[in-house]
């Protein structure tokens, strides 16, 4: 049966399109999800796409954790759904206390879009594990409000848990305290990332197709895990 | 009738880029003596009855702050020291 990856819009989305299509070249079926509808329509999966979810007012994804669909998204993902959050659905799932921490302001205030080198450091977790850890690739970041910031203790507890999914290489984006582009939660199901896997899996418009294993690793997931 | 203010700061140990920013200009205006600038924001609440502290504090930990990253003090002022009487 062909696995069936929500890919949420909130008012100011902007790269659900790309996302679900994403889904669908890694072989999955992408199921369109609304922001105001808290139904997750049997969903095996969800993607919180990039973009600035209402206007980015107050804060990045402050607002969006209250819509109607992202309650149901923290209970099933507390129970192990896997949820990934690219840019705007990072910001959303730091909000929603689903990731420890906080993206912020970049540190040099402009906005930065690039082809970037990640180094995954994690390949345990539902989003990553067709990488073997310490692969390099190439992803687009575009942020401007992407510098993770965390409290010591808190920075510590994500490296020795090895919870540190990706890296910065060659040079840090935006100021991002430790170099970390992605972290993931203690049970491996969400995963928040700051650069664009879903902007890298055709040769047409990406610079490389390393984005798509993200999309693959969670076909993966879902296949090996318990039913 | 009075309103609730609400006072988001980054803590002091969170960078405040908008506000180094900001203190980097003020030279070019011939001001010299500013050691730092820290960026923050002013909320001001109106509720339908009373002015209720508590629940505005409430609002403020779960909605307007971000208690990783941000503090926030909650006072009532009286409606002609708000913003809107002032304009």
């Amino acid at each position: 049966m062909t696995a069936r990856v929500g890919v949420v819009t909130f008012p100011g989305s902007l790269d659900d399109g790309d996302a679900a299509r994403a889904v669908r070249i890694a072989g999955a079926e992408p199921v369109r999800l609304w922001h105001g509808d808290p139904e997750l329509h049997g969903v095996d999966a969800v993607v919180l796409p990039g973009g600035f979810s209402y206007g980015d007012y107050l804060r990045c994804g402050a607002i969006a954790r209250f819509a109607p669909v992202m309650e149901t998204i923290v209970d099933a993902a507390r129970g192990g759904l896997p949820v990934l959050g690219i840019c705007n659905g990072f910001q959303i799932l730091c909000e929603a206390h689903l990731l420890p921490g906080a993206l912020t302001r970049n540190q040099h205030l402009h906005f930065r879009n690039r082809d970037q080198v990640l180094r995954i450091e994690s390949a345990g977790t539902a989003w990553t594990n067709t990488f073997q850890p310490g692969q390099e690739v190439l992803i687009p970041v575009k942020n401007g409000e992407g510098c993770y910031v965390a409290d010591t203790a808190t920075l510590d507890q994500l490296e020795a848990e090895g919870r540190v999914v990706a890296r910065y290489v060659g040079g840090n984006p935006n100021g991002s305290q430790r170099d970390i582009a992605a972290i993931t939660n203690a049970a491996g199901n969400v995963v928040g990332i700051m650069p664009h896997p879903e902007h890298a899996v055709e040769a047409l418009t990406g610079p490389s197709l390393d984005g798509l294993g993200f999309f693959t690793s969670v076909l993966k997931h879902l296949v090996g895990a318990p039913a | 009738m009075p309103r609730v203010v609400v006072d988001v700061m980054l803590k002091p140990e969170i960078l405040d880029p908008q506000g180094q920013a900001v203190a980097n200009a003020l030279p070019r205006l011939g001001v010299g003596d500013v050691a730092s600038v820290r960026i923050g924001r002013r909320i001001e609440i109106e509720f339908t009855g009373e002015p209720d502290l508590d629940r505005a504090r409430e609002i403020a930990d779960k909605l307007l702050a971000n208690p990783v990253i941000e503090d926030f003090t909650v006072r009532l002022v009286e409606a002609d020291e708000t913003a809107d009487a002032r304009s």
